[in-house]
Order: structure tokens, then C-alpha cells, then sequence
């Protein structure tokens, strides 16, 4: 059973800030969590959408579009961030900037066992490559969290990574 | 499996005979002898050296002639550090950028580790693939003729190229000792943005 869902705020409120922040390339792995933003970033002329085969794609090229001057985001899943792994040593070592911001699976209310390896493993995964990880519960709270999670990374030229919990993404129920 | 041809060109003289036209060009290196040789052919504040990242190049290169659009872009790699990373054929193919040329000098080798022999050894076709992704330039470079038609193409910004250099397997001494990538990266984003590069 499949309810009409109205379009929730907190896309809108994430492409809000990455128009503050200016950033101009956007690179993703889809994921239905990251839908909205994606197509909002998709109808923007100012902004280049890039569409990966893999997340360390993404990894790869906002170090050369940070080298060239410009600011990138990578839209992903949990799923793909041990895609990332190796390639992030490239961010540490060289201090680039890089705001990943991962819509989460694997934890509240999921319903695909197969999720839970990387939903589970993100954090740790992340941290253990150097990646600073914050994360968001509230819907409300998304556009302050990906604004302060903006500014850290390219102030600071670490990788910073913000999780969006399942929770905001919403729960299916798949009982029926 | 036969090969057609036998490869004879040396690869820093190919290196050399690209890099000696690069005017403003921006250069990314894959990890690994590439790396070396583009140091080898004298090093340039706008030269980026991966020393590691194994499948990065060609996707920094597409961040960074994005970013750039109204400079020639020039990604210099492995022909297996190409292949770590073959989906970004694709993602490159799609997005198009006029600006970006993508060179895999290929030995057919895995050079750093023991003298493998690669996928390129056994057939596969680099530049096939590329075409293939909707590349609308692309070519295998058998000897120096060949190379001296392609050297002004990879600096046209007539559309995205891949170009695969057939080398031989001569090996070379690392002749680049920069290797602090923070240091690698304030060079070049200074070089080429100024005072902007610390805004």
C-alpha cells in the first residue's frame, strides 16, 4: 500500500544552502532519500549535475573542482561509502575539502537485511578513513546541519560527512 | 593472442613530445611511473601528482576541466590505473566537457609491482571503450608519426579525447621527489586562481 507523500522541506532546505555556499558542481549516486534535491539541482542552470557509476567517482572529481577553483557536493547513500574508501586518503593527504551528504540506510525501520552491512558500517567506515562525520535526526534541523557541515569542510579543507537519518527519510512499511 | 604490432615508442619520449606544447595547459598524473615521467619532463606549478588514489586521474580531471572550461585539461596516466577506474569513461562520456584529454600511456604492464601484464595485454581495447562511452575523439598512438598528428588535437578544445600511447616496458627512476599532496595541491590552486586560492 502506497500513500501520496507531499514533498517534504528538507531538500529544498539543503539546495537553499548549497545556492548560499555556491556550490556549482554536484555530483550523485541516486538514492530515492536524495530524489527531491536531486531533481532541484538537476533544473538549476547554474549548477553542473554529474550523475557517477560509483561513489568514489565523486571522491575523485571534487578534488579536481576544488583544485580548479569551484565547490562540489556528492549526494550518496550508505551504501556506497565503502565505495569511497581508498580514494579518501587522496582528501586527507592533500586537504581537500569535501562535503558528502549521505542519506541513511540500515537503521531505523529498515526492511532489507542486506542494508544493514554499510548502514551499520558508515560511521565507523568514514571515521576510520578520516572523515569527520556528523549527523542529523530532525528534518528541521537539515538545512542548519548541512550549512555548519559546509563551512567546516571548506574552511577547514577536511572531508566532512553528514548523515541523514533514516528516520527523516521516512519509514516504509513493508508488512503490507 | 597475436599481437598486430609491436610497440617501440619510449614513454618519456612521448611524455616529452606532448608536454613540450602545453602552453596553459593543466596537467593531473595517475599514480605511479606516469607520475614520474610528467615530473621527469620538468615539473610545473600546474602539474597535479597523484601518488596514490589508484582509478582517481580521469574523474580530477573531469572536476577540474569542469571548473575550468576555458582551460585544456590533460589527465596522463597508466593503462592499470585506467582500468581501476573504467566507469568514469562513461561518466566523462556523458558529461562532454570540449576541454579534457584523456592520455593512458599503456605498457600493458603493471609496472610498480612486478611486471603483470594488464588487461591491454590480453586484448582489451582502451580506446574502444572510450569511443564507445561517446567519446568523440579518441585513438591508439602506435609510433611517433602518429603522436606528432595527435599533439595539437589533445590541445584543441574540440571535444573530450583519449588517446592510448603503446609503449614499451623501459622503466625509469623516479625523477620527481615531490610528494606532500597538501603542498602539491596550494601550489597548483595558487598558480592558477592567485590570491583567490586562499578566499
Amino acid at each position: 500500500m502506497k500513500s501520496k507523500k507531499k514533498p517534504a522541506n528538507w531538500p529544498n532546505d539543503i539546495y537553499e544552502v548549497f545556492k548560499q555556499v555556491g556550490i556549482k558542481q554536484v555530483a550523485y549516486v541516486p538514492d530515492a532519500g536524495h530524489t527531491q534535491l536531486i531533481n532541484a539541482c538537476n533544473a538549476d542552470k547554474s549548477m553542473k549535475t554529474i550523475s557517477l557509476t560509483t561513489e568514489e567517482e565523486g571522491v575523485a572529481m571534487l578534488a579536481g573542482t576544488w583544485l580548479g577553483g569551484e565547490k562540489g557536493a556528492m549526494l550518496l547513500q550508505s551504501s556506497g561509502v565503502g565505495n569511497c574508501i581508498n580514494l579518501l586518503s587522496i582528501m586527507n593527504e592533500c586537504r581537500f575539502p569535501l562535503l558528502m551528504i549521505v542519506t541513511m540506510r540500515g537503521e531505523w525501520g529498515e526492511f532489507n537485511p542486506w542494508q544493514l552491512a554499510m548502514g551499520q558500517g558508515t560511521p565507523p567506515a568514514l571515521q576510520n578513513a578520516g572523515v569527520v562525520v556528523q549527523r542529523v535526526d530532525r528534518a528541521k534541523d537539515v538545512g542548519e546541519f548541512v550549512s555548519a557541515a559546509a563551512q567546516l569542510t571548506f574552511n577547514t579543507c577536511r572531508p566532512v560527512a553528514l548523515l541523514i537519518s533514516q528516520r527523516i527519510i521516512g519509514f516504509k512499511d513493508w508488512s503490507k | 593472442m597475436a599481437k598486430k604490432f609491436k610497440a617501440t615508442l619510449d614513454r618519456r619520449a612521448a611524455i616529452n613530445r606532448i608536454l613540450e606544447k602545453r602552453g596553459d595547459a593543466l596537467v593531473v598524473t595517475g599514480l605511479g611511473s606516469s607520475c614520474y615521467d610528467v615530473g621527469a619532463a620538468g615539473d610545473h606549478k600546474n602539474n597535479f601528482y597523484l601518488w596514490g588514489g589508484m582509478g582517481a586521474a580521469a574523474m580530477m580531471g573531469l572536476g577540474l576541466a569542469l571548473a575550468q572550461p576555458k582551460r585544456q585539461v590533460l589527465v596522463i596516466t597508466g593503462d592499470g590505473e585506467m582500468l581501476m577506474g573504467l566507469g568514469a569513461l562513461a561518466t566523462i562520456g556523458t558529461q562532454g566537457p570540449r576541454n579534457l584529454s584523456i592520455i593512458v600511456i599503456d605498457n600493458e604492464l603493471y609496472s610498480e609491482t612486478g611486471m603483470q601484464p594488464t588487461h591491454t595485454a590480453r586484448g582489451v581495447d582502451l580506446a574502444g571503450m572510450a569511443k564507445a562511452a561517446r567519446f568523440p575523439r579518441t585513438a591508439t598512438i602506435y609510433n611517433d608519426a602518429q603522436l606528432k598528428t595527435w599533439v595539437p588535437k589533445l590541445y584543441a578544445p574540440a571535444g573530450s579525447a583519449f588517446v592510448a600511447i603503446k609503449v614499451n616496458d623501459t622503466r625509469y627512476p623516479m625523477a620527481i621527489k615531490l610528494r606532500d599532496g597538501a603542498h602539491i595541491k596550494n601550489r597548483f590552486r595558487e598558480a592558477l586562481l592567485g590570491n583567490a586560492a586562499f578566499d
